[in-house]
């Protein structure tokens, strides 16, 4: 698996390490209600399909990645900072 | 037929033409009592432990493949007790009591081996750990023996024992663990189970779960509707998939787990023996090749194939623990699909939806856990409280905080 950092290029999967599902969004911690901690903390969509997941680039870039792959034949569709998409989100994007 | 030495003789003196087909093939039924989703280990032991315990054999088990045809042909075949907390050890010591007496119940040869599993340590601070998980063993009743290294050299010489960074201090003795031919604990739950009037209903995959007014009422799958006053779910890998045709989701992430075995070898190691500084266990399968494992690939996957990487990182928690198999060669590996629950704990337990049973999040070790989980899954779905031993395993415990968290850890999945 070889995963197309956008600062370094394609690298090995080696160079990475991986966090998780990255569509759970941490809920303000002051007002959340123990419900939505509960979900965020613990529920996962485990998608057999496309999942984006937070990665690493630890032997490269150090920067946050969200990938988008698909579970089921490890191919990768996407990379994007971990950066933009959450300034994306706080827009209102997905 | 029951199988017995004079069985063997006597169809070995008829040609062995006698034998017949060890379980039926029957159609599935409009409806029945209860439907178990999924035939490998788990759901066959359920099945099996509903007719034999609790007098329900009005049962189908529906498999999208053939009967174990996941993640019970696809471990390490390891059994042990050797837990710490107070949700887990009596439950995994009711499945070894069970595993103890197995093949007399089923009357199917499991190879049921007591070899003993050695957990080596490799420092004081190790030491200290095992030695506090072998006392809360020994409190609850389990067999546990704190070795020197001059006793782990009895057992194992050719380990590397003054390797410069993880020189072998000593280990943590189990000698009740050992394996159990994985194929062979399908095979014969399947059987037992067939004989008492379970239905096993193979290539009927499970596509969706019918629920009116909050009551579960049957599954759709590949072969048509099947009615049911109850539906358990024993799909590890694939729960939050089921899960999710009850509009469900769990705390739960799937993961690929790699395994391996080497070319058939002579007799090299009779016990089962895990490296403590790495994630490395090996044994000896009676054909003779090593059967051995590592750590899970990390990132979500169904793909039932993980990546080289960890493949390297198995190979070398293997040379830095017992050098003399850098010549062994590796015949075959493979991938299966766990269930990595958030605490590494299992789920077996009701679901917000009546009628509806979940038995899951095994992490991988949920082979050794087969007969208890059956046993508990069918007093569960049978009487609608949850066996004594299995009473930790709650699906809400970790909405409420009281998580079974062995490794200690916390909520990640792919850590545990």
């Amino acid at each position: 698996m070889r995963i197309p950092c956008p600062h370094c290029g394609e690298r090995d999967r080696r160079e990475f390490t991986v966090l998780g599902d990255a569509d759970p969004v941490r809920p303000n911690g002051m007002d959340a209600d123990p419900g939505a901690m509960f979900d965020y903390v613990y529920q996962r969509t485990n998608a057999a399909g496309l999942h984006r997941e937070y990665w690493y680039h630890g032997a490269g870039c150090h920067a946050w990645l969200v990938v988008e792959r698909d579970t089921r034949s490890h191919a990768i569709i996407g990379v994007k900072t971990a950066r933009d998409v959450t300034l994306s989100r706080r827009q209102g994007g997905a | 037929m029951r199988y017995s030495a004079f069985s063997i003789v006597s169809q070995a003196l008829r040609g062995n033409r006698g034998w017949r087909p060890v379980w039926r093939e029957p159609q599935p039924k409009p409806s029945y009592d209860a439907v178990i989703v999924g035939g490998g280990g788990h759901g066959l032991a359920t099945a099996y432990y509903l007719a034999k315990n609790h007098g329900i054999t009005d049962v189908a088990v529906v498999e999208k493949g053939y009967l174990g045809s996941g993640n019970v042909g696809r471990n390490t075949t390891i059994i042990r007790s050797n837990y710490m907390l107070d949700g887990n050890i009596p439950f995994y010591e009711h499945s070894m009591k069970l595993w103890e007496g197995l093949e007399q119940d089923l009357n199917y040869n499991a190879m049921v081996s007591q070899r003993g599993v050695l957990n080596l340590y490799h420092s004081d601070p190790q030491r200290d750990a095992y030695a506090r998980r072998g006392n809360a063993m020994r409190i609850h009743g389990v067999d546990a023996e704190l070795l020197d290294r001059d006793r782990v050299k009895a057992l194992a010489p050719f380990l590397d024992f003054d390797n410069a960074r993880f020189p072998i201090q000593g280990g943590l003795l189990q000698r009740r663990g050992g394996t159990v031919r994985h194929d062979a604990v399908a095979w014969g739950y399947a059987r037992a189970a067939d004989r008492r009037g379970v239905d096993l209903i193979q290539n009927c995959e499970v596509t969706g779960i019918r629920v009116e007014g909050g009551r579960v009422t049957g599954v759709e799958t590949t072969r048509g509707f099947i009615g049911a006053r109850k539906v358990g779910l024993a799909v590890a890998g694939h729960s939050s998939r089921l899960a999710a045709m009850a509009g469900l989701r769990l705390p739960i992430d799937s993961h690929v787990l790699q395994a391996f075995v080497s070319e058939g070898l002579k007799p090299l190691i009779d016990i089962v023996m895990t490296f403590g500084a790495g994630h490395f266990y090996v044994s000896q399968s009676d054909k003779g090749g090593l059967v051995f494992g590592g750590d899970i690939d990390g990132y979500n996957s169904y793909a039932q194939r993980g990546n080289l990487p960890v493949i390297e990182d198995v190979m070398e928690g293997a040379m830095a623990v017992w050098p003399g198999l850098g010549r062994v060669r590796v015949l075959r590996h493979w991938g299966g699909i766990m269930d990595m629950s958030m605490d590494g704990s299992p789920i077996i337990d009701r679901m917000p939806v009546e009628g509806l049973y979940l038995n899951a999040g095994w992490c991988y070790g949920g082979f050794k856990a087969t007969p208890a989980s059956g046993f508990c899954f069918a007093h569960l779905i049978a009487r609608d409280e949850m066996h004594p031993v299995a009473s930790a395993y709650r699906l809400d415990r970790f909405a409420t905080g009281a998580v079974i968290d062995e490794k200690g850890v916390g909520a990640q999945a792919n850590l545990h």
